[in-house]
């Protein structure tokens, strides 16, 4: 992965620049020694590694937008940090950069259950937002399975998803309003605790826009009641193509189930040898979960299982208890871990239109053996974004390079079949150089433009989402 | 008016356009008040030219009516899930309402506070620009985190960023069954604490409005059973708000009017839309004495039919939120402006995007101010 030459003039002023950023900041708010920032060389994209010049760690919204005025200023680019468990390298810094964390930024501002929302500083967890308000019944819909480290930043940063996004739809559903600090110092409010933003829907445009439009020190956030109860149904089917058509019946049938989740073969073995959550030996395999009072969820499973009993499966368990439903889960979730005990392994992310299912996982398949590769799919299926888990070996010279190049024929096979390279983990510099398999030059140009405005020296998080030839014009201006 | 057929025919319209465009989808939403230029329709860029039930997708091109998108998910009984409101009877207008003036409009009904505005369901669009460029965002899948989210900044900027010329949707699965709570005989502040009440409970209403001197109306959709179950828990949950009585006739009728503002057709007041979060809204329903209310989504949006040249936005004076002024005469809407000011560094990034998406400044000038 190419990264732009970093500026020797500004690693020639590293001094200086450390200098001028203390002189706005509390003295333990910056890292600059070479030992210490190394542990901010690279995020969860572990491939890829560099330290940055130096880390700034403010606490307030007014120390944010004093390191930018001077950044900007100074000419030095800003890459914006929440947890740096970006999987597609957003928050990889360069060697000319500054790392601006907001990982001490993690107040809860103001929770408000009346109007159903909550404020926060943007370093806060995903997790630790649900649990400021679950004691009083309510949560913050979107979870990353990263929830316990990802910060809101990171999520409001790449418009992250969760296994319940079917029903609750992802970040950028849930995202009221935000406080944001511009890369010339310009502190902006946008949106707020009401509904809908008057003007142009900006909220919407900084959302996903990976760190490259403003630093994000604050969020409104819609807060949820949390549902009466919940319960999953396990199906297993011995073809893919049925599995695909049991979960557009589902859908066509009015129920809405908060998570529809997939496992393939490969993927439901490796589980299974790891977690021995006791899930059937078949082709594909689906958890549907549906939520409400004990009743309604009765009512539900009825009609999810009715279905799935036309498509004929080879296992159909309906969780009764709670026992029962950790049980069905506890695969799922290991899923990950399962794939990574093998080998190493990278995660895609790729989405496709739900009909094209059979097809797409025949395709992979196929090309499994032809790179040699093993490949395991995960994948929420309600929605059709994929997660295919590539095995390779790390210390097997060529074995990384073979993966990558499989990954991005995958991901050329979703944009082929009508979807998109990345359903919630971002384009960072890991798709980067695929955008143009989506994006003809207007389209990217339009893009460009958005960040012209916003960021008109190109100083924030530069090198990302874009591939590098498309904005070496601006970033050099 | 010039009617282009398809994306390139338009795209040569607006590259040699020397000067203002008015877009106009089915002009339901009143005549652009007449100015220099050329009026712009979007009837020749019509059909639906995909839908999949089963993944809960549909794309159509800007012109289509409105009806026809919603007969064609009605067929597979399925439905947008924001609920977009007919401006017609409140503007008194005609016309048939178009699905990319629904979206430019960002145009989203009493659903929204459960199932998301329109821009929550859009999923992809293609527009033409001000160079007369056609660019194409998102796309056909719900889940995409592809480069920035145009789609969003394209929903509600009615056709100052550009023509609309393709919309994808979201769409969701008709609820078989619905009811109505009706709680009677509440003041404005009980009534919004009522529906506050209502949508912090886990009971899944999809629709709380109320109007001043008349009922709290909640709305629960789903399957029978579950129906039943949860409009009889709310029932306990807000006895303390006085007896309630639960509705299963004429509920769709009542939400579309709701929806519609159906209440101000034809009496001649101003009609504002204003935005706050729903406990604020007693204090603007006070500063607004003797001005004919609705409030939906729990209160969040208050419709306000006011005499005419009354400024209502001056009973947000210190509280966030913003209104826009939905019918008045030209003059009013010239003199009190359309849209709520903002702030101005919003401001200067809102032209910012205008001026990169639009250079010449030809799309529907002004249309946002
Ligand atoms: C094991 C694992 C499981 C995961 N599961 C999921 C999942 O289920 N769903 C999902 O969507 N993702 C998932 N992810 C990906 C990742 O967790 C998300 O992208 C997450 O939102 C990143 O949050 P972060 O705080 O770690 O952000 P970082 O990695 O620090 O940054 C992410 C991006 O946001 C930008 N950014 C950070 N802070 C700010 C700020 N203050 N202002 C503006 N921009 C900012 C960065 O520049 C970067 O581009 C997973 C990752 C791992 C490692």
């Amino acid at each position: 992965m190419d990264m732009p030459i970093p500026d020797a003039g500004i690693l020639a002023r590293k001094a200086g620049i450390v200098a001028l950023l203390q002189s706005v900041l509390p003295a333990d708010a910056m890292i600059h020694e070479d030992r210490q920032v190394k542990a901010y060389e690279c995020d969860a994209l572990t491939a890829y590694r560099c330290p940055p010049l130096c880390v700034v760690l403010p606490s307030t919204t007014e120390e944010v937008s004093a390191v930018m005025k001077l950044c900007q200023e100074q000419g030095v680019p800003v890459v914006p940090r929440g947890s740096g468990t970006s999987l597609a390298g957003g928050a990889l810094p360069t060697a000319d950069s500054v790392i601006l964390g907001v990982a001490r930024m993690n107040d809860v501002l103001e929770t408000d259950y009346g109007n159903r929302f909550i404020r926060v500083q943007s370093g806060r967890t995903n997790l630790s937002v649900t649990g400021a308000v679950e004691d009083d019944g309510f949560f913050y819909a979107p979870d990353p399975s990263s929830q316990l480290a990802c910060a809101i930043a990171g999520n409001i940063g790449m418009n992250s998803g969760g296994a319940h996004c079917l029903k609750y739809g992802v970040t950028t559903n849930n995202l009221l309003g935000v406080t944001m600090v511009l890369m010339d110092g310009t502190v902006v409010e946008i949106g707020g605790a009401h509904l809908d933003a008057p003007g142009l829907d900006l909220l919407g445009v900084i959302c996903g826009s990976e760190g490259q439009l403003g630093v994000v020190t604050e969020a409104t956030l819609r807060i949820l009641p949390k549902p009466e109860g919940a319960r999953p149904v396990l199906i297993g089917f011995d073809s893919n193509e049925v599995a695909g058509m049991c979960v557009s019946d589902i859908i066509k049938a009015g129920v809405l189930p908060v998570a529809i989740e997939f496992m393939d073969r490969p993927c439901i073995r490796a589980t299974e040898a790891f977690a021995h959550a006791g899930y059937p030996d078949c082709e594909a395999l689906l958890i549907v979960e549906v939520e409400g009072s004990e009743a309604e969820i009765d009512e539900q499973l009825s009609v999810i299982t009715a279905i799935a009993r036309r498509h004929d499966p080879v296992e159909l368990r309906e969780s009764k208890s709670e026992e029962e439903s950790a049980k069905i889960w506890l695969g799922r979730k290991s899923a990950f871990g399962a794939m990574g005990q093998i080998n190493d392994y990278m995660c895609l992310d790729g989405t496709i239109p739900v009909t094209e299912l059979p097809y797409v996982l025949r395709r992979i398949g196929e090309m499994s053996k032809e790179y040699g590769l093993d490949v395991g799919n995960v994948f929420h299926a309600g929605d059709g974004n994929m997660h295919p888990l590539i095995l390779f070996d790390a210390n097997k010279p060529g074995d990384l390079e073979k993966c990558e190049a499989f990954g991005a024929d995958i991901l050329r096979l979703c944009v082929e079949v009508g979807g998109c390279l990345t359903g919630e983990h971002g384009v960072g510099i890991e798709k980067r150089d695929l955008m143009v398999d989506q994006y003809d030059p207007v389209d990217l140009e339009a893009q460009l433009r958005v960040k012209d405005v916003f960021d008109p020296r190109w100083l924030l998080n530069p090198a990302k989402v874009f591939p590098l030839a498309s904005t070496e014009r601006r970033r050099a201006a | 008016m010039l009617l282009p057929k398809d994306e390139a025919e338009l795209g040569a319209i607006v590259r040699e356009a020397d000067g203002p465009l008015w877009i106009e989808g089915g002009g339901t939403r009143g005549p652009v008040a007449a100015r220099d230029g050329v009026r712009l329709g979007t009837s020749g860029l019509t059909g639906i030219t995909l839908y999949e039930p089963g993944a809960l997708t549909l794309v159509a091109r800007a012109g289509t009516p409105l009806a026809e998108v919603e007969a064609a998910l009605a067929a597979e009984n399925q439905r947008l899930p924001f609920e977009p409101m007919d401006h017609r009877a409140l503007l008194g207008t005609d016309g048939v309402p178009t699905i990319g003036g629904v979206v430019a409009g960002n145009v989203s009904g009493p659903r929204r506070i459960q199932a998301g505005a329109c821009r929550d369901s859009l999923i992809g669009v293609r527009f033409v620009d001000g160079r007369g460029d056609a660019i194409k965002n998102g796309g056909r899948v719900m889940k995409n985190v592809t480069g920035y989210d145009l789609v969003k900044l394209l929903a509600g900027s009615h056709g100052t960023l550009g023509v609309l010329t393709e919309v994808s949707f979201k769409v969701l699965p008709v609820t078989p069954e619905q009811a109505v709570v009706i709680l009677p005989g509440l003041s404005v502040g009980q009534a919004i604490a009522a529906m506050a009440a209502a949508l912090s409970s886990p009971f899944e209403v999809s629709g709380a409005a109320h109007r001043p001197g008349g009922d709290v109306m909640l709305r629960i959709e789903g399957f029978a059973a579950s129906v039943s179950y949860r409009a009889g828990r709310l029932v306990k949950l807000l006895a303390g708000f006085g007896p309630a009585e639960i509705l299963r006739e004429g509920v769709a009728a009542m939400w579309r009017d709701i929806g519609n503002g159906a209440q101000f057709s034809g009496t001649g007041q101003d009609v504002w839309r204003i935005s706050v979060k729903p406990a604020d809204g007693t204090a603007v329903a006070a500063r607004l004495e003797g001005a004919d209310l609705l409030f939906d989504w729990g209160g969040g949006l208050i419709w306000a039919g006011v005499a005419p040249g009354q400024d209502a936005r001056a009973a947000l004076d210190g509280i966030a939120g913003h209104a826009t002024l939905v019918r008045a005469t030209p003059e009013t809407h010239a003199r009190l402006g359309t849209f709520h000011p903002e702030p101005a560094p919003l401001a200067a990034i809102a032209a910012g995007l205008r001026a990169q998406f639009d250079p010449r400044g030809i799309l529907n000038p002004g249309r946002m101010a």
